[in-house]
Parts: structure tokens; C-alpha cells; sequence
């Protein structure tokens, strides 16, 4: 049983653990980082990482369909779905290689094993040989993470009823799924699960997919998704779901109606949920509220010198924000004054096909808070660079305030989406105006151009549309 | 590089300006944003900056001299650069040639905008307070727009954006709450009885002073206003005791600006326009152009006239700002310190002669407006009510309307709803 002394320890390793991590080390702090699975978290191996390269072969399988478009005679082919997993693996391997790269570069001892808080400055680390105590001298910082939710009565066994975890994992394709929930993770193994031929049913209970999306991008997506052959239905509650032999049945409820759909697999995408269970936060007495840490402004719980960032801390489960609070923690403990993060300025990225991404207020949401607003829109179909690519699908949609022309949201549909939406990221945090992005120079053909069209069309003033 | 300086057209009125002081001299390094003159305007004195970096090179006109709009003043220019086609083009007042390379909107070419607040006029008045010496306001650009359309000085706030950037919520909370620094000042509380000497007698019969240029531009426009503009004329008495005791009791606050009755009329007014809106109003040739805004301009009197300057949005601003900018702008027309976009672009005016012990008077429209308000003192009166003698104070006000615009009625009405405001004073808080 060893016992060391550290400024700063760090529970789990996930984008909200390594940056915060990396960012007391930068600050002159001796770190420990405490991991129960690879270093990388959720993020790095089971999630957004692994699921882009997925989708990359998607995407590429896709291209070779479409090869003719593009005068290209394919021979024989085939894209094999166990390859594709096993690449996937070696991505995610490579970036979580590249963590540990990381901390070895910021002198941060990383403690494999499971931990929990004894005290408020003593964690304890149950590893494979033995259990190791680690005491904190500044601050601990949690960063435990989330895992996926299922629905009550429904046991995820990762073999007929899986979640994101064990469909990365998978390297067998079923012949039929049903995605229960249409958010980010269902729209995205959709996506990859039907560029495989598999057959897809998407239920959603809420009327559309995406529904955290503006309603436009969520309508677009569906529409897309439906020609592709996805079968995308909303609005529908799953009653049972019981997994048989072969197949598993799956009983909704649609407006009423009960109907039973049969695939031979069912996939969780419901959500996720923080992971506080075990940790010793209850003993602690630190303050939570339903299921999810209460943190400060500045990331400290109610119990002074334990920080808690990421998903357990709530808000928008997603990794940028995690690393955007981790740095928040590090920086409050050296004793800085950080900028809180601004989580109504956090963009949100979909890596389906076409992507979806957007920033601030969705257009009904907008006008919700009595704003009164103009909106722009401009079509990919417009925009040269977009035909040039053959990527046609999408706009990007400018929803402005009115009066001061202030940016309150945008939402894009389309290719490379997610990378599109940092002007706007940039141009918030600045507190540009629509005049600011007009008078920027978008170079030509680029994709960006649309952005500078969305614009101009909510002033009014759209050129190529 | 040549910079021209030329006299700044400062307000629409503006014809002529009077170069006051020079305040760098011949041979003085210029940095872009210094205060190079004082100009004297038909309405004010005020600040101008240079454009254009360099050395002032020329000296056009000296101290007291007069020139047109747009006229060369003085060069700024590297101290290798030959200035003579510059200056020999424009000779001493009257010019006749025209500079070579006079400029559509001459004044534009040597006094930069007041970038957050104001598109109309191109120049820039500074004023004597928080400027940041020489630099240019550091605020987002969502702040500048917010700031314009709120009224709110962004040199008078402390920014709390990265490196001390102003940004929108730092405009948003100082649209609310008033400055601190400014509501310390010192308030003009009950003066004390001023002396009161006759002076001796002088020797000379009479004397002959030149006219100011405001009492010039005074002279000048008054008579567009009464010998065109149809005025009618009403008058009401309005309880002031309520009023008179919320006033007492706000500025038994501690932290709180000081408010005046001209501050609670002027508030009074703001929402009374907005709910007659038709007093709100001017003759714009052949329609009448009614505003949602209550631009209120407020006659402040001073040694050698008097002058109106604006508070904007009055009808968005708590009664507390009212108070704080009212103050502001009253001292600052007395230093000659306003601001161009303050001298102009009031939608209703306020002449209050209360502290002259006057029980009523009426004020004359002050052109494109439609009316105007003239406001005596609160005075002690005996009162009757339910049958019973008691002392009460009492305020006269009389409108003064554009007949063109409005009848009397209209005008009645609005002198109502600020006399039930008056009487029912915490309706000017909510």
C-alpha cells in the first residue's frame, strides 16, 4: 500500500480529466490523474473519436456508390464492416496512446485503478495490485463522466439490446436495427449501420430527430435520412422491449396505437448519465441535484477544494465542454480568475451525413425569449466550392436579433458543418455583429461562403441566392 | 501624409465656427486622437481631435478667427512633407478659392466620428472625463450598437470583457443602473440665498457688446419659430406634495443620485409622450412625423444664453439615470463641454424656470419641435380640499404647442397624464 502526495488529483481521464490535468501541470502543480479504464475517457475510446472514423468509412463506402457521378467505373468492391471496427480501434488506440503521450510530457503520474474519496483531500485507488492512497494538498478535481441511459425495464446486454459502448466495439453488423432515440449518438450509428446495408429504424418520442436542433435541421435530417432508406419515425413511445432469440421485439406506442417492430438488434441512444455512484461523493456532502454535481462558476462543489467538471457536472455532455471546464478548475485552483465557461455559447456537432452543427439560440427558441429576429438562410445547393464537391445537401441558417443585429444562433446542415460553425463561435465570443461578418472576406469557392451569404440574407442583402 | 484640419460642421444649424484656442502650437508632434483646438459653435464649445498623425505644421487660423464650415484651419503633416499647395490654396478668411482637394464632406477628412454613438455628425468632442487618453474606446462591437441605441457613454464605463474590453453586459447594466462616480458629484441641492447687490453706476451711457454666437444663432432662430409656427398655448396646476415628498425620501438613500422635480418632469414627460404620442411630434413638409422615442431637451441656462441639450430615451431610462445624466449634461453645458450629438435631435423640450421663483411663464417652440413645456416653481399654496383650508405646493405648467402639428385638445391631454403622473409619483418608478 503505497501513499503519496500530490498539489492536484485528477479522477478519470476523459477531455475533462486530461485537460485539467494537463493544465495544473502547466501551472507548476504535481499531478495525479486516476484511471479505471484507458487513458482518454469515454471521448478518446468508446465515443466521439472512434465514431468519426466510423463514419468516415461511411462516408467513403457512400462515395464509391456514388462513384459513377464522378465518370469513375468501380469493379468489384466491398467494404467490410469488421475492417472498419478494427480501424476504428486503431484510431482510438492512437489518441489515447497520445494522452498518456501527454501526460508523461507534463510529468503527471497516472494511477490506474478504481478511486474514491476518503476525505476531501485523500482519494483512495483500488488497482490490480492493490489499493494505493493518494493525498491531494490544493484540490482534487472529478471528472468521472457519464455512461448510456437506458429506458426503465430495459437491460443493455450489449450483445442483442447494445449502447454506443458495444456497437464501437462490435465488429459484427446485424441484419436489422432499431436506434431507440434520435439524437446525436442514434443519428450517427444510424448513418454508419446504413452505409453497411443494414436495415434502420430510427424512434424518437419527441416530433423530430435531432430535437435539441433547430427545427429546420431536424425536419432536413429526417428527410434525408428517409430517402436513404432509413425508416425515421418521431413522435413514438417505446412501451417493452424483449429481447427473443434471433431478434429482439420492440413495442411502441404511436399516438396511441400499439405496434410491435422486430430487429435483430436494438440500440440504446437515449442518453447518458453521470457517473457519481461510488465515488464517495454522498459521504462527502457534496451537494448534488438529480444525479448531477453542483458546481460554482468556477467548478468547485459545495465542498471547498473538490472541483468536479464534465458530464457529471451536467449542462451539455459533450467533450469540448468538459476541456473547456477542466481548464476553468486548473486555473481557479492556482488561484487565477478564470471566465466561467459561457455554456450558452458552446457549439453542437452531429457527424452524420450531412452534419449538423449550431451555436446559440435555435430560431423558435429565440423568439421564445421575446426576441424579435431576422433570419437568414442560405442553400448549399448556391454555393460553389459545395457543387463543386458534389455535397449539395444543407443550409446555413443565421438567426440574428433584430435590432442590434447581435448573433443569437446558427445552424448549418451540410458538409463539413462542424467546422463552419467556429466563425460564428468566434464572432459570439467577440460579440460581433452581422456587420462584423460582412465585412470579413470570405475567400471564394469555399464553403465559408455561405456563411457570409446566411448573413447578408438576414440583412436582406443576399448576392447569390 | 497631409492632414487638412478644417472647421467641423457640428450641428445642422452650424454655419460658421470661431477657432477658441489652439492648444498645440506650430511644430507640435500630433498623434491621431489628440486635442488640438476649441472651437466655438453657434451652440457650444467644443474639443476637437486630430485624424492624422504627424506635426502641425500650419496654423491657418489663429485664436478668434471665423470661417465658414469646412474651411482649412490648420495642416498636420510629416515634417519632410512640402504643405505649400495645401496652404497657399486656402487663403485667410473669406475664402474664395477652394482648396484643391476639398473633399465632398469636408469635415470628414479631419475629425474622425464619435464611432459608438453617433452616424451624424462627423466629429469628435471629447469629453473632459474618462476618455482613455488619446486611445480609442475598447468595447465589442455588440456593445457599441447596444450602447447607441441605449444612450449610454461608452467612455464612462469600465469595461469587465478580456483586457478590460467593454461588453454588452457592461452597457446593459450601466443603461440601469446609474454611474456611481457621477452620482457623487456634487448636487445643486437648495441653493442659498444669493447676495444681493445693486452695482454702482458707470460712467459710460450704454455699451455695445458683440453678439456670442449663440446669442447670435438665438437671435436668428427664434423668430422662425414664433413668427412662422402657430403656437397655442395651456396651462395646469398640479399638486406637487407627493412628488415633492418621494423626491425627499429618494434622496434620503444612501448611494442614490440626487433627483430633482426638473428629473420627475422630465420622466413625467417621457411617458406621457409615449402615451400621446401626436405631442411627440413635428411638421416635416407635408406629413407629420410622430416619434416612439422621448428625446427630451432640457434649456439650461448659462451665462451667455441658454442651450438645449438632449437626453435620449428618456422613456427606456429609469428616473435615476434621468437624474445622473441631466446633472451630467447641465455641467457640462456650463464648461462648454457637450457633445454634438447632445445639441441636437430632441423630440420634446422642457424649460424649467422654477428656481426663479416664477410662477408661470411660456416657452417658445424650439424648432423642427412641436411643443415645448415651461415649468414654474413649486410654491406653498393655501389649498381647499373636501371643504377643508390647508397649505399645499403647487406647480404651474404651461405647453406650448405647434398648431400646425396638434390642437388643443391633444395638448390638454398630455398635460393631464404628466399632472396624474406628477400627482401619483410612483408611477415614475415602475
Amino acid at each position: 500500500m503505497a501513499n503519496q502526495a500530490f498539489d492536484v488529483v485528477v479522477v478519470g481521464t476523459g477531455p475533462g480529466g486530461y485537460v485539467a490535468a494537463i493544465r495544473c501541470a502547466q501551472l507548476g502543480f504535481s499531478v495525479a490523474a486516476v484511471e479505471d479504464d484507458r487513458p482518454g475517457g469515454v471521448c478518446l475510446n468508446w465515443g466521439c473519436i472512434p465514431t468519426k472514423a466510423l463514419l468516415r468509412n461511411a462516408e467513403i463506402v457512400d462515395i464509391f456508390h456514388r462513384a459513377e457521378e464522378f465518370g469513375i467505373t468501380v469493379g468489384e468492391w466491398r467494404a467490410d464492416y469488421a475492417q472498419a471496427i478494427q480501424r476504428s480501434r486503431r484510431v482510438a488506440d492512437r489518441m489515447a496512446k497520445g494522452v498518456e503521450f501527454l501526460f508523461r510530457k507534463n510529468k503527471i503520474t497516472l494511477v490506474a485503478g478504481v478511486a474514491s474519496l476518503k476525505s476531501k483531500s485523500v482519494v483512495e485507488v483500488k488497482g490490480k495490485g492493490g489499493v494505493e492512497i493518494l493525498e491531494a494538498r490544493r484540490a482534487i478535481i472529478l471528472a468521472t463522466g457519464s455512461e448510456p441511459k437506458s429506458l426503465p425495464g430495459v437491460t443493455i446486454d450489449e450483445t442483442q439490446v447494445i449502447s454506443s459502448n458495444g456497437a464501437v466495439r462490435s465488429e459484427a453488423r446485424p441484419a436489422s436495427l432499431i436506434v431507440i432515440g434520435a439524437g446525436a449518438v442514434g443519428m450517427e450509428f444510424a448513418d454508419v449501420y446504413r452505409a453497411y446495408g443494414v436495415e434502420v429504424t430510427v424512434l424518437e418520442a419527441l416530433p423530430r430527430v435531432l430535437p435539441v436542433e433547430d427545427e429546420e435541421a431536424g425536419a432536413l435530417i429526417a428527410r434525408l435520412f428517409t430517402r436513404r432508406g432509413v425508416t425515421v419515425r418521431t413522435g413514438v413511445k417505446v412501451v417493452k422491449v424483449t429481447p427473443g432469440k434471433g431478434s429482439v421485439a420492440v413495442e411502441i406506442d404511436a399516438e396511441g396505437k400499439r405496434e410491435t417492430l422486430t430487429a435483430a438488434q436494438v440500440l440504446m441512444a437515449v442518453g447518458r448519465a453521470a457517473r457519481t455512484k461510488g465515488v464517495g461523493l454522498e459521504a462527502l456532502g457534496v451537494a448534488m441535484d438529480r444525479g448531477l454535481v453542483t458546481v460554482s462558476p468556477t467548478m468547485e462543489t459545495s465542498v471547498k477544494g473538490i472541483f468536479a467538471v464534465g458530464d457529471m457536472t451536467g449542462r451539455q455532455m459533450l467533450a469540448h465542454k468538459a476541456m473547456a471546464e477542466g481548464v476553468v478548475a486548473a486555473e481557479a485552483i492556482a488561484g487565477r480568475s478564470p471566465r466561467p465557461v459561457d455554456y450558452g455559447n458552446v457549439p453542437s456537432c452531429t457527424y452524420c451525413r450531412p452534419q449538423v452543427a449550431s451555436i446559440g439560440l435555435s430560431e423558435a427558441a429565440a423568439k421564445a425569449v421575446g426576441r424579435e429576429v431576422s433570419v437568414g438562410r442560405f442553400p448549399f445547393t448556391a454555393n460553389g466550392k459545395a457543387v463543386a464537391l458534389g455535397e449539395t445537401e444543407g443550409f446555413l441558417k443565421v438567426v440574428a436579433d433584430k435590432r442590434t443585429g447581435e448573433i443569437l444562433g446558427v445552424h448549418i446542415v451540410g458538409p463539413e458543418a462542424t467546422e463552419l460553425i467556429h466563425e460564428f463561435a468566434v464572432g459570439r465570443t467577440l460579440e460581433a455583429t452581422l456587420e462584423e461578418i460582412i465585412h470579413t472576406i470570405h475567400a471564394h469557392p469555399t464553403l465559408s461562403e455561405a456563411s457570409l451569404e446566411a448573413t447578408l440574407a438576414a440583412l436582406g442583402q443576399a448576392i447569390h441566392i | 501624409m497631409i492632414t487638412k484640419v478644417l472647421m467641423p460642421k457640428l450641428s445642422e444649424a452650424m454655419e460658421t465656427g470661431k477657432v477658441i484656442k489652439w492648444l498645440k502650437k506650430e511644430g507640435d508632434a500630433i498623434k491621431g486622437g489628440d486635442v488640438i483646438a476649441e472651437i466655438e459653435t453657434d451652440k457650444a464649445n467644443v474639443e476637437i481631435e486630430a485624424f492624422g498623425g504627424g506635426v502641425l505644421r500650419k496654423i491657418v487660423i489663429s485664436e478668434g478667427g471665423q470661417v465658414p464650415v469646412g474651411e482649412l484651419i490648420g495642416v498636420i503633416a510629416d515634417a519632410a512633407d512640402d504643405i505649400g499647395a495645401v496652404t497657399s490654396a486656402a487663403p485667410p478668411p473669406p475664402a474664395s478659392a477652394p482648396a484643391p482637394a476639398a473633399a465632398p464632406l469636408p469635415a470628414m477628412e479631419s475629425y474622425r466620428s464619435v464611432p459608438e454613438t453617433s452616424a451624424v455628425v462627423p466629429m469628435a468632442a471629447v469629453s473632459p472625463s474618462a476618455a482613455p487618453a488619446g486611445g480609442r474606446v475598447k468595447a465589442s462591437p455588440l456593445a457599441r450598437k447596444v450602447a447607441a441605441q441605449s444612450g449610454v457613454d461608452l467612455r464612462l464605463i469600465q469595461g469587465t470583457g478580456p483586457g478590460g474590453r467593454i461588453v454588452r453586459r457592461d452597457v446593459e447594466s450601466a443603461a440601469v443602473s446609474p454611474r456611481p462616480a457621477a452620482a457623487a458629484g456634487a448636487s445643486p441641492a437648495a441653493p442659498a440665498r444669493p447676495q444681493f447687490v445693486i452695482p454702482p453706476r458707470t460712467d459710460a451711457e450704454f455699451e455695445d457688446r458683440p453678439l456670442s454666437s449663440m446669442r447670435a444663432i438665438i437671435a436668428k432662430l427664434m423668430p422662425l419659430s414664433k413668427g412662422p409656427v402657430p403656437h397655442f398655448y395651456v396651462t395646469s396646476e398640479v399638486s406637487m406634495d407627493r412628488a415633492w415628498a418621494l423626491r425627499a425620501e429618494l434622496n434620503a438613500l444612501e448611494g442614490q443620485p440626487k433627483v430633482s422635480v426638473t428629473d420627475m418632469i422630465v420622466k413625467a414627460c417621457a411617458s406621457a409622450l409615449l402615451k400621446n404620442p401626436g405631442v411627440n411630434a413635428q411638421l416635416q413638409g407635408q406629413s407629420i412625423r410622430i416619434f416612439h422615442r422621448a428625446h427630451i431637451g432640457l434649456a439650461i441656462a448659462l451665462d451667455e444664453g441658454l442651450i438645449t441639450a438632449v437626453l435620449r430615451d428618456c422613456d427606456a431610462k429609469p428616473l435615476g439615470q434621468i437624474a445622473v445624466e441631466a446633472r451630467d449634461v447641465a455641467e457640462r453645458a456650463r464648461g462648454g463641454k457637450l457633445r454634438a450629438q447632445e445639441l441636437s435631435g430632441a423630440t420634446f423640450s422642457i424649460s424649467n424656470l422654477g428656481m426663479y421663483d416664477v410662477e408661470e411663464f411660456s416657452a417658445i417652440i424650439n424648432p423642427p419641435e412641436g411643443a415645448i413645456l415651461a415649468v414654474g416653481s413649486v410654491l406653498e399654496k393655501h389649498v381647499v380640499e373636501d371643504g377643508q383650508l390647508r397649505v399645499g405646493r403647487r406647480m404651474k405648467m404651461t405647453i406650448s404647442c405647434d398648431h400646425r402639428v396638434m390642437d388643443g385638445a391633444m395638448g390638454a391631454r398630455f398635460l393631464q397624464d404628466v399632472k396624474r403622473l406628477l400627482e401619483e409619483p410612483l408611477r415614475l418608478l415602475v
